[in-house]
């Protein structure tokens, strides 16, 4: 039961990160088209660090 | 490019997840055909069927009387499929028992009696004792055991060296890549352009150099690891898309293969690190003593969390794709009762497919990040002092 709200909450948090991430992304290459490029490596980076700390979370919480 | 050979694409892309999402379902046939009769069994017995439920649920849930737990059914079909086994079941049929797959060697290596070589068939999907030179092997959990002519007392664990599922993939994707990056090599011989295979695999050669090593490593030393870099982008790729055909092979799914890929990245970076990256992590320059002790133990840490969150990330990625196809494809059974057999088969279908489609995008994303992280450690411990 309470790793199951745990989960959620982990979960929450991924979501808030990773929309803050792709949000500020999307405003980067808006405003700065010829970089769009790098601006996708580096939110992949992020994006996939988060996810490794999520992800580490869940199993750890399981 | 025109449209047409677009549409080309997109077709034999359909039909190829399609294939996938019907091996998935027919698999669940099986279960399916005995949920009927189980079903019609239960018309008008409900209170009954409860009561049987709970008693199946005691008894451990299999219920081969014909009466099953349909949850528990599903549960144990996910779990089969995510774990490593030692033969392929493509379909089943649990009122009569039977199993149509194929099987795969088992070689074992057992301290008193020596080398065991046969099929897996031997053990008739772990129903039975399987016999060779006089010693007794049985399947328990999966795993193999040593045991009596009866099959009862466990005598001990021999050493497993079988050719099961997980080790099939690896070979196949080992194989696979021989062939094509041969052929493209091969190719080069006879002229500047690649032809055939090497058409697709030039442009993914050149992006893992240009995109992926040079601006992480930097342009003196990436050419060093750039083998490295290849193979286990395109292992990965490989094994990720071969988790997606009907054979469903859950190999990087697996924490064991993803561990053993980390520590790879993890000994490149440990015996590439020049001075200023050990020097980073035991003394770290331009801050005062007392902030200098403080740090060492995190970066000693962080040295360990850094392939610590590669293999968790991949393992995860994956297990996590394979468990929501195959939740939706177990909704042919939850949704039966609402929706009828076509009605649920057509919204499993449906989201099975969207979800497919998306698993191709994270097959290539997983390879991507791993190798770019690994790529980005390796930089970091070969980069220049400035």
């Amino acid at each position: 039961m309470y790793n199951l709200i745990g989960a959620g909450l982990i979960v929450i948090g991924a979501g808030l990160g990773l929309g803050n991430i792709g949000g500020k992304a999307m405003e980067g290459i808006a405003r700065q088209p010829e970089a769009a490029s790098k601006i996708q490596t580096a939110m992949i980076i992020i994006g996939a660090l988060l996810e490794g700390l999520a992800f580490g979370a869940l199993i750890l919480g399981k | 490019m025109t449209l047409a050979q677009n549409s080309v694409r997109f077709f034999i892309g359909l039909m190829f997840t399609i294939g996938t999402t019907f091996a998935f379902a027919n698999e669940q046939h099986g279960h399916e055909g005995q949920h009927e009769a189980h079903a019609v069994h239960a018309e008008g017995h409900e209170a009954h069927e409860e009561a049987h439920g709970e008693h199946d649920a005691d008894h451990g849930g299999h219920g081969y009387e014909g009466m099953i737990d349909t949850q528990e059914e599903i549960q144990a079909y996910k779990e089969h499929h995510l774990q490593d086994a030692h033969d392929f079941v493509l379909f089943s049929d649990n009122e009569k028992g039977t199993h149509i797959g194929f099987p795969l060697p088992v070689i074992l290596w057992d301290g008193e009696t020596g080398m065991h070589f046969f099929m897996s068939s031997k053990f008739h999907h772990g129903e039975t004792v399987a016999e060779s030179n006089g010693a007794f092997f049985k399947l328990a959990h999966g795993k193999i055991v040593k045991t009596d002519a009866e099959g009862h007392e466990e005598l001990g664990h021999p050493i497993d060296f079988s050719i099961t599922k997980n080790v099939l993939g690896m070979l196949i994707a080992g194989l696979l890549m021989i062939w094509m990056f041969g052929s493209l090599a091969k190719s080069y011989k006879r002229g500047p352009v690649p032809t055939g295979i090497g058409r697709i695999l030039e442009p993914l050669v050149l992006y893992v150099r240009d995109e992926i090593a040079r601006p992480n490593i930097g342009e003196k030393h990436y050419k060093k690891f750039m083998s490295f870099l290849l193979t286990v982008f395109f292992f990965i790729w490989i094994l990720n898309l071969l988790g997606l055909t009907p054979l469903a092979f859950n190999v990087t799914g697996n924490i064991a293969v993803t561990a053993c890929l980390a520590l790879f990245t993890f000994f490149i970076v440990q015996f590439s690190g020049n001075k200023h990256y050990w020097g980073h992590i035991f003394w770290m320059p331009g801050v005062p003593v007392p902030m200098k002790i403080v740090l060492a133990p995190i970066e000693v840490l962080g040295m360990f969390t850094k392939p610590f969150s590669l293999l968790i990330r991949l393992f995860a990625n994956i297990t996590a794709g394979h468990m929501v196809l195959m939740s939706l494809i177990a909704l042919t059974i939850i949704l039966k009762a609402q929706f009828g057999a076509v009605g649920s088969t057509a919204i499993s279908l449906f989201l099975s497919l969207f979800i497919s489609l998306i698993e191709l995008l994270v097959a290539f994303l997983q390879a991507y990040i791993f190798t770019m992280l690994s790529s980005l450690f390796i930089g970091m411990a070969v980069e220049d002092h400035h």
